[in-house]
């Protein structure tokens, strides 16, 4: 096999990867940014997306609604979770926001145990979804999800890019994560700011939810966890808070872990994530921030 | 519930018996001011007296222990900080407090989120840009990288663009080289003239008791002295005395 295509190969899966992790990662900035707060929960979100793709899908409908489906249903149950159960803890001290989250991670997890027992369920996808691409005799392969994976990951990162850059309300988020009270005295409503970011955020993960389910092949209520911890990863590297940081971040850490499996001797791939987060302490002394970010606290 | 002698139109910003605690602290206890509508009024004090926390509470930043606040003779002391811009009071705040990851366009774009008259919002928007000229040069320029001077252009500019009945200004002059502290004060003046009411917090008593038709002057959180800019200019040594009276 020639080195230059398998990196190419390596590239694509590379990059579906980070898709997924950048579309996690900016939902979890995205709140941070005008919460100042780490949303545990929001993997779950993923979880319920994907779950309720599952049950749309199982129904008949077709695939397309059913991840529609998903993205509302996660966007909703964000909605859900910001209003009942991080509102009235707001402005409470950051751990009390943090152990919130946490709670409401354990909540929803054992919810879906209840609802669809642990053991993982098969995410079946439709005929047109379900085929590969192969070039120069299968040394290239991609699968159809992840052509998915990567147009609707363009397609929801332009969108975005477009409302926090040419709307009133996308502005007045960056403006409120920015400067809180400052956001107030423009005449900003930022409970609404808060929801639309939370609804942004879950919609996101909802999206990478299904996604995941469909790269995978199986659903599970436990199935958030480790995709939260790899966009938490990916956020810090980019700069916590920051979009453009979070989008950036998914994908080097795409790369990084594709490229370290592909790269490594085979008996070293298990130690993946150890690798991985050792880079990233590594990183971390040497630009705290992250890297798109500088130290800036406001006060008033 | 009206007193009988108060006048028959209300003024435009009546602050009665206003106490505000920060925390432990009791930063305002029992101010009473207030402010006709087409008049510039300052307040002036040493750090600390409590000037700011005034127009924090004003704005909706801070919520009061007791007292009233009144627009126009409606209560506004409980209402959120977007209702109150809404009825038409725009805060410039200290330190300026523009969006520095934001253009200039952007934030002069968030200052007027709450008109309701969006079809004369590009009129303003050019009225800023001929009072501030700088702020069209530097247009498509990210806040952040704007010059302490420009930014308080900017964060007047901002609040201005919420045209507001009563504009809240918070040491515009902090911070900023002589030269342009004196520009900018030409600009309020200008703004006056064209019958802009104002609440200036200011350090600076000379700048302030020029553009001010009147003055409190505050100490530790009470009004130690009041009376007209002219007046006070005359008894400067008064002024003095009541700023830092807290030392007998």
């Amino acid at each position: 096999m020639s080195p230059g295509l398998y990196i190419v190969q390596q590239a694509i899966n590379a990059v579906s990867l980070g898709s997924l992790y950048a579309l996690v990662a900016i939902g979890l900035s995205l709140v941070f940014g005008i919460l100042r707060m780490t949303n545990f929960a929001h993997g779950d979100m993923m979880m319920v997306g994907a779950f309720a793709a599952l049950v749309i899908g199982a129904a008949g409908v077709p695939f397309e609604w059913a991840l529609v489906g998903g993205i509302v249903v996660g966007a909703l149950t964000g909605v859900i979770v910001e209003r009942v159960a991080y509102r009235p803890v707001r402005g409470a001290a950051d751990v009390t926001l943090l152990l919130t989250s946490l709670a409401m991670t354990y909540i929803l997890e054992n919810l879906g145990i209840l609802l669809f027992t642990s053991s993982p369920h098969g995410f079946p996808i439709p005929e047109w979804l379900d085929s590969s691409y192969e070039f120069h005799d299968g040394q290239i392969t991609f699968t159809q999800v992840n052509v998915l994976t990567v147009v609707l990951t363009g397609i929801s990162l332009s969108l975005l890019g477009w409302f926090v850059t040419r709307t009133d309300m996308g502005l007045g988020m960056r403006a409120a994560a920015e400067d809180m009270p400052a956001a107030h005295l423009v005449g900003l409503d930022v409970n609404r700011l808060i929801v639309v970011a939370f609804a942004l955020a879950s919609a996101f993960a909802g999206l990478a939810g299904v996604l995941w389910a469909a790269q995978a092949g199986v659903v599970e209520p436990t199935m958030g966890f480790t995709p939260l911890l790899k966009a938490f990863v990916a956020a810090i590297i980019g700069g916590f808070g920051s979009i453009a940081g979070a989008l950036l971040g998914g994908y080097l850490l795409g790369v990084l872990e594709v490229f370290i499996v592909a790269f490594l001797p085979s008996e070293m791939s298990p130690y993946r994530d150890a690798i991985v987060f050792t880079l990233l302490i590594a990183f971390l002394l040497f630009r705290p921030y992250g890297l798109l970010k500088t130290s800036r606290e406001v006060k008033l | 519930m009206r007193d009988t002698a108060a006048p028959a139109t209300p003024p435009l910003l009546s602050v009665e018996d206003l106490r505000v605690d920060y925390g432990a602290v009791r930063a305002v206890h029992g101010v009473s001011l207030n402010v006709a509508a087409g008049e510039v009024v300052a307040l002036l004090g040493a750090n600390g007296a409590g000037k700011s926390t005034i127009l924090r509470t004003v704005s909706g930043l801070l919520r009061p222990r007791a007292g009233q606040i009144r627009l126009a003779g409606q209560a506004i002391h409980r209402l959120p900080p977007a209702r109150i811009v809404r009825l038409g009071i725009a805060h410039s705040p200290e330190g300026r407090r523009v969006f520095g990851s934001l253009t200039v366009a952007e934030n002069l774009r968030l200052g007027a989120t709450t008109r309701s008259d969006r079809d004369k919002v590009p009129g303003d928007r050019e009225r800023m840009y001929e009072l501030f000229p700088i702020l069209r040069e530097r247009m498509r320029q990210v806040a952040g990288t704007l010059s302490g001077g420009e930014q308080q252009m900017l964060a007047l500019a901002r609040a201005l663009m919420a045209s507001p009945r009563l504009l809240l200004l918070d040491e515009p002059s902090l911070g900023i080289a002589p030269l342009i502290v004196r520009s900018i004060f030409a600009t309020l003046a200008e703004l006056k003239r064209q019958g802009v009411t104002m609440l200036l917090v200011e350090q600076n008593i000379n700048v302030a008791l020029g553009l001010a038709d009147r003055a409190y002057v505050l100490r530790t959180g009470e009004v130690s002295l009041t009376g007209t800019a002219a007046e006070l200019r005359d008894n400067y040594e008064r002024v003095a005395e009541a700023y830092l009276g807290a030392r007998q």
